[in-house]
């Protein structure tokens, strides 16, 4: 039953898994400017991780307060679980016009993308624990970057006295609305992607603001 | 590869030269490869001397600021739309301006190596860039050259001299309001007052040729010398005096005066011959020559967007600027500058009401709170408000608030939009808890006279300085007369207050130094507000309102009546009052120097003069709460 002499049994990880897990061996930067930030979206079909699938994949790269435009990712998954029902809200048609790739070849492409940057998301549990579950299926460990939620972030962001209602969940329009960011691109995953990565800059800069901040914090 | 940020970026684009004469693909293609760029205020885009970047640039969002900061010359201020930066485009040498956000901003970085063909693809894009690209270096003041030709009121800090001004090229109405000469009177004097208009040009077939100003409404119908049934071309001027586009502010001004009118009718080649363009009033010449407040009020209420009260208020700011530089006599400044804030928050109310489907259900009031209410506001800070409706049944109060709710939602939207922060703790109209019915909020103050626990104190502190912004007088003076009635049945809550009003830290350390923050983004500056403000306006508050003085919020006032009504303690109030003007002024100075709310002071900045000053004014807050100390027994409590 004891299994002292039993080596841990390396896995073999496919190329493009063992070059995304080796740029975690820097340590990251402390310095909020030098930071990469990836801000990400993820349109699916449901919201049950074993059941639902990623749909399409929107992701922007976020470095010094600026947003590359030509450095964004946008995939459209094909995906032959399908549940009709999602299509009134993200117009995401399976035989829709966008060019569609597998999901094996969206995840190769996306950590690509990512690379050992900090991952941004409104919600981010979900979005992350759906690409988690997508990497599960083709025999791969979890992401390994580091995460922030921009609707925990807005809530440390507020002042809390006794008559302000801090909700439990702000959504991403009620951010929109307070930061009067257009939300003409909502429910597009690369749409919602800049919404929230403009959010993210607001909400830094109130942060910052605060009496305890600290890069180390943030990112913890 | 082409996607939705890319797309909505070429988007907005489109809708500003010089790329509007591009097209929609090619800019699509264009904008794959733009940058997004977020700066908060003050932040440096390029500065003078600096190697040119590979981008020129457009602002998205926000207001940019050019300036020459070798003498500190502001040059030019550039709204969403403007581009700027553009010296690599055109010479291969470096910046000869800074830019800086003006306030928050999105830029959009154009790179020059992709952005190059189409200047030389498109003349227009070619011409439009040269003149933008001239009138910024050489005359940077005409505003006339800018993109957009017209925007009203258009002020950024006035620059130092006015000199130049005369000849800058005016600005004039291009919305033109026209009617044909078989119009009625009635029409036309209906269209003139929708449209907040004075003068209404007849026009046949595009060409001008009759004019009908207010006076003319005067002097012709309401001398019975026309009857109001009678058509434009009865009482209208004719022929028309016209004018050519390019003219300067000082030839408008010689025109009208030379031939006695209000009004300049412009057209495409200044001849009565071809078609008319446009209006100069005397009104737009007296905006362009800017900052008086009779001026300013007037824009004010016929502005009918949120953007334009917005431009106004920077017009505001540099008047502020100017009396401040006067050394005008705070109170006489602090009332103008607080009314003309307090006719822009109006004017957003009135915007905001007519963008609701329909009337409110009952009549309502406005309040603002804290600063605001107390007038003291000078520069952009929070918003603090609240909404009181009045009493409906059961049955309907849900639905009366929702309305109410959602007008608060458009008034803070539109009040953020012209520069009033939302307020961090959601003390706003927009919030439930601060939007209800005259009954709800005398439950309420009565719950937080009677139970004044540490929250209940703080709670009132704010809400009591609430002053009427809009609506009706009524409720507030109900509201204002409950409050009265039951601190006067609850003396305990005044024990209360008091103490809440010696909360505050202290300005001055054990050697008299000054106590600097130890840490947060404001380390080592002084927390004006926290330390030296606060305890003038609690004590202020506390006194006033033991002492039943109502309908004075004015932390300055205040004091004034207190010494009028204590004699024996006359001395120390008037220093009060004067300490509160004091460093009133001194937070909008450092304020306005620094571009923010003028919290947080740099002690290291401040001239040895202005250090006594300070200091002068801390003695006189700890004699006022050892006053407040002994006068409500406070230490009983604390103990």
């Amino acid at each position: 039953m004891i299994n002292w002499f039993k080596k841990k049994r390396k896995i073999n990880y496919p190329d493009f898994w063992e070059s995304y897990a080796r740029q975690f061996n820097d340590k990251l930067s402390q310095d909020l400017n030098s930071i990469r930030f990836v801000v990400l979206d993820t349109e699916t079909t449901g919201f049950d991780y074993e059941n639902d699938r990623v749909l399409s994949i929107g992701a922007l790269s976020l470095k010094n307060s600026t947003i590359i435009v030509n450095e964004s990712f946008e995939v459209f998954l094909d995906q032959h679980f399908y549940h009709a029902k999602n299509v009134e809200i993200h117009g995401i048609l399976k035989d829709g016009k966008q060019d569609r790739i597998t999901e094996l070849e969206a995840l190769m492409l996306f950590l690509e993308f990512i690379g050992n940057a900090v991952l941004v998301a409104h919600h981010a549990r979900f979005d992350i624990n759906m690409i988690n579950h997508a990497l599960k299926r083709h025999g791969m460990p979890k992401l390994k970057n580091k995460v922030l939620d921009t609707s925990v972030l807005f809530k440390k962001s507020l002042i809390a006295t006794p008559l302000s209602r801090t909700q439990e969940a702000y959504t991403l329009d009620y951010l929109a609305d307070k930061f009067d960011i257009s939300t003409k691109d909502r429910h597009t995953a690369l749409g919602d992607a800049y919404i929230t990565a403009i959010a993210f800059l607001k909400i830094l800069v109130k942060l910052k603001a605060q009496r305890n901040f600290s890069v180390k914090k943030l990112l913890r | 590869m082409k996607n939705t940020i890319s797309a909505r970026v070429a988007d907005f684009l489109q809708n500003y030269p010089p790329f509007n004469e591009i097209k929609i693909k090619e800019l699509q293609i264009l904008a794959q490869e733009v940058q997004i760029i977020y700066k908060l205020k003050d932040e440096l885009i390029f500065t003078e001397n600096e190697k040119a970047h590979d981008y020129f640039y457009v602002v998205h969002k926000g207001a940019v600021s050019l300036s020459k900061t070798a003498n500190g010359d502001f040059v030019d201020l550039c709204d969403e739309g403007d581009i700027f930066g553009l010296r690599p485009l055109m010479a291969n040498e470096n910046y000869k301006m800074e830019a800086k956000a003006y306030e928050e901003s999105i830029i959009y970085a154009i790179p020059i190596a992709e952005f190059r063909p189409f200047t030389k693809n498109h003349e227009g894009v070619a011409n439009f860039l040269m003149e933008s690209f001239a009138s910024n270096t050489r005359n940077p003041y005409s505003i006339g050259k800018k993109g957009k030709l017209f925007q009203e009121g258009q002020e950024g800090p006035i620059p130092q001299n006015n000199d130049y001004l005369d000849l800058q090229t005016i600005n004039y109405s291009k919305k033109l309001i026209s009617s044909t000469s078989g119009t009625t009177i009635k029409k036309v004097a209906t269209l003139m007052t929708q449209k907040k208009i004075g003068a209404m040009l007849i026009l046949k077939d595009k060409l001008p040729i009759g004019i009908i100003t207010d006076k003319d409404l005067r002097n012709k119908i309401a001398t019975g010398e026309f009857p109001i049934s009678a058509k434009a071309k009865d009482i209208m001027s004719s022929p028309v005096i016209t004018y050519p586009k390019k003219m300067t502010l000082a030839q408008a001004q010689m025109a009208m005066m030379k031939s006695g009118i209000s009004h300049l009718c412009i057209t495409e080649d200044g001849t009565p011959n071809t078609e008319a363009v446009g209006i100069i009033s005397k009104h737009d010449i007296m905006l362009e020559l800017g900052n008086n407040p009779a001026v300013l009020m007037k824009a004010i209420k016929r502005s009918n967007k949120f953007k334009k009260i917005k431009t106004i208020r920077r017009g505001i700011m540099s008047l502020l600027q100017g009396y401040l530089r006067q050394n005008i006599p705070l109170t006489l400044t602090s009332k103008i500058i607080s009314e003309l804030n307090d006719a822009c928050i109006k004017q957003v109310i009135a915007i905001s009401l007519e963008k609701m489907d329909a009337p409110p259900p009952v009549s309502f009031s406005w309040l603002a709170m804290g600063s605001q209410g107390r007038s003291e506001q000078l520069l952009h800070t929070d918003q603090d408000n609240a909404l009181v409706f009045e009493d409906v049944s059961q049955e309907e109060l849900e639905a009366t608030q929702s309305y109410f709710l959602n007008l608060a939602k458009k008034v803070t939207q539109g009040l953020q939009s012209i520069g009033y922060e939302y307020c961090p703790a959601d003390m706003m109209a927009s919030n439930p808890d601060w939007c209800m019915s005259l009954s709800q909020w005398k439950e309420r103050t009565l719950h937080w006279i009677t139970n004044p626990g540490k929250d209940e104190v703080l709670l009132s502190s704010i809400f009591f300085d609430f002053n009427i912004s809009y609506g009706n007088r009524e409720l507030v003076d109900e509201l204002t007369e409950h409050i009265f009635s039951i601190t006067q049945k609850y003396p305990i809550f005044f024990v209360h207050l008091a103490s809440g009003a010696l909360q505050n830290p202290s300005p001055s350390g054990f050697f008299r130094s000054f106590l600097v923050e130890e840490n947060g983004a404001h380390k080592d500056f002084f927390d004006l507000k926290r330390r030296a403000l606060m305890p003038l306006v609690d004590g202020a508050r506390v006194l006033v309102l033991s002492s039943q003085v109502k309908s004075i919020n004015n932390t300055a006032e205040r004091f004034e009546k207190l010494a009028e009504l204590e004699p024996n303690n006359a001395e120390l109030f008037l220093a009060c009052s004067y300490a509160t003007k004091a460093l009133l002024k001194f937070r909008t100075k450092q304020g306005l120097l620094h571009n923010d709310s003028g919290r947080f002071i740099e002690l290291e900045t401040l001239s040895k003069e202005e250090k006594v000053k300070l200091k002068r004014t801390f003695k006189t807050i700890k004699e006022l709460q050892e006053l407040i100390k002994l006068r409500f027994k406070v230490a009983n409590l604390v103990g």
